[in-house]
């Protein structure tokens, strides 16, 4: 035991001193243009590491009516204030039409009665935020593996782009997202345009919101108005795949 | 009672001896820093929903087991507060209610000064904890092998027949801080023995059973195994008590570490080389 009290100061100030130049060092670390890229590396083992274990077309866990949250929560844009937005809103969707182009043989537009009438699923499947909460909801909608086939994606379509109408910064950049054909024909990513056995509400992404089940809820975008088959997607946005991925979260968002 | 050294070469009264090989030193210095950066960037994660619950989700009309938050007091100011299990407690300053790093009041859970980056900033958080996930688990299995290949773990971690039937005394040893001196000490101690393996191949492992847990594509290996712990957000609540139980080992671990000669622990940690003290001969 030191007998010295003044050792045991000196070794408690030495401790949080190292814990400060730690936590300092780690700040300006994260602010400079390498350091991020590094630590990247960690998405991109996750994201291979969990391909790997989980099969390309495992499911995600279905749950039962009696585990419903009983209001399902409404985060990120609550209503897009898009005048045209609106006004279609304003009419129920009924001269929405959703956008199919890009590296398709068969460009096409939906609208909602349409997209209603083609093959449906329902899955009651839980929601994970990046934030860290979970939410329970029933979804109802078209796979998204059936309006696919509609259009036909030529073989050097990478990925699915889905273009929204909330604009998300005062410049007016708009969300967006994207993922790859796997995730795209995966069973479970429906086109949900049901809610809890309800039309889908506005807060929750009405007209139509895509379910990527095994991804995080920023994944799931909201407010859909296009769907583009693209072979990259550096161009688009801030060259990240996503709005938030523009702002550093990851395009992988397994976990 | 003095016990005659009948030996033809006796040790040493004071003398050096190598007690731990370079890969363990270094492998432990990567764990310490691996779990600060996992610990602190766990924390800012938490700050973006300062919040656990139990069950499957957030919101089945049950209130959640821990919450911080910040909400005007009786004068009007602004106070912290933190609820655990329907209690609640004050704790402006600290919890739900702090000074970030400018100076000024925030909402938060977790204050500036234990959360990695300091300010808000989840995307930055996940990446440093994604990254030193990785570190610790690949120095982790490297420990394992090499703990195994050199026998580290069944000759000095494994406890021996006659450890078991001291853990009483090893018990009172500890509460009374006794501390084995000598040759003794070359060993580790039942107690210390049971707490090392305990960490090793159970508290970590299910720390990171339960980070997986958290992951909705890992949640599709084998639908609904998650809730063998409870569901996902009891996996999350899991995930960070085990994260205060790895705290509480780590503050015991620097106690202990301290109160039976820091300076002699560390040069061991660091040289490698531990000093022995042996009572004078009469």
């Amino acid at each position: 035991m030191p007998k010295n009290p003044s050792r045991r100061r000196f070794l408690l100030r030495t401790l949080f001193t190292a814990s400060a130049a730690l936590l300092a060092g780690c700040d300006r670390l994260s602010r400079t243009s390498w350091v991020p890229g590094i630590l990247r590396t960690g998405e991109r083992v996750n994201r291979g590491v969990q391909q790997v274990l989980t099969p390309r077309n495992a499911l995600a866990q279905e749950f039962s009516e009696a585990d419903l949250s009983p209001e399902f929560r409404s985060n990120g844009t609550a209503s897009p204030d898009d005048p045209e937005y609106q006004r279609l809103a304003a009419a129920d969707f009924a001269d929405w039409k959703l956008r199919i182009d890009g590296l398709v043989e068969a460009p096409t537009q939906l609208s909602l009665s349409q997209l209603r009438s083609m093959k449906s699923r329902t899955q009651i499947t839980r929601h994970d935020c990046v934030e860290g909460w979970s939410a329970i909801g029933k979804w109802t909608g078209v796979p998204l593996s059936e309006v696919l086939q509609l259009v036909r994606p030529l073989p050097t379509a990478r990925y699915v782009v889905f273009h929204c109408a909330d604009a998300m910064d005062d410049d007016g950049t708009r969300y967006y997202e994207s993922v790859d054909m796997d995730d795209a024909r995966h069973p479970q990513t429906i086109l949900a345009y049901e809610l809890n056995g309800q039309t889908l509400p506005i807060a929750n992404g009405a007209p139509l919101r895509v379910r990527i089940e095994r991804q995080l809820g920023y994944k799931m975008a909201k407010y859909i108005m296009r769907i583009e088959l693209v072979a990259q997607y550096k161009h688009i946005g801030g060259g990240n795949g996503g709005y938030w991925e523009d702002q550093g979260y990851e395009w992988y968002a397994g976990i | 009672m003095v016990v005659a050294n009948h030996s033809t070469h006796p040790e040493p009264r004071r003398y050096r001896y190598v007690r731990h090989s370079v890969p363990i030193r270094v492998m432990h210095w990567i764990n310490v820093l691996a779990l600060a950066v996992l610990l602190m960037s766990g924390l800012q994660i938490f700050n973006a929903h300062p919040a656990l619950y139990w069950g499957k989700s957030s919101y089945s009309g049950r209130p959640p087991v821990l919450e911080m938050r910040a909400q005007r007091g009786a004068d009007g100011h602004p106070i912290g507060i933190t609820e655990v299990l329907g209690h609640t407690f004050r704790t402006t300053g600290v919890f739900g209610l702090s000074t970030d790093a400018e100076g000024g009041l925030v909402q938060r859970g977790f204050p500036s000064w234990l959360t990695l980056p300091s300010n808000q900033w989840l995307a930055m958080a996940r990446r440093w904890h994604f990254f030193f996930e990785w570190i610790f688990v690949l120095n982790g299995l490297a420990y394992v092998i090499y703990s195994l290949w050199s026998r580290h773990l069944l000759n000095d971690l494994v406890p021996s027949r006659s450890d078991w039937r001291s853990v009483g005394r090893s018990l009172l040893d500890h509460l009374l801080l006794r501390h084995p001196v000598g040759e003794q000490a070359k060993h580790y101690n039942v107690l210390q023995k049971i707490t090392y393996l305990s960490v090793i191949g159970g508290l970590l492992p299910f720390i990171m059973l339960m980070g997986l847990g958290l992951s909705p594509r890992a949640d599709a290996l084998w639908p609904g195994w998650v809730d063998v712990f409870g569901g996902r957000q009891s996996v999350r609540t899991l995930h960070f008590g085990a994260a205060l139980l790895v705290v509480l080992f780590v503050a015991i671990h620097v106690f202990e570490v301290v109160i039976t000669g820091v300076w002699n622990n560390l040069r061991s940690m660091l040289t490698g080389r531990y000093e022995i003290i042996n009572a004078k001969e009469p």
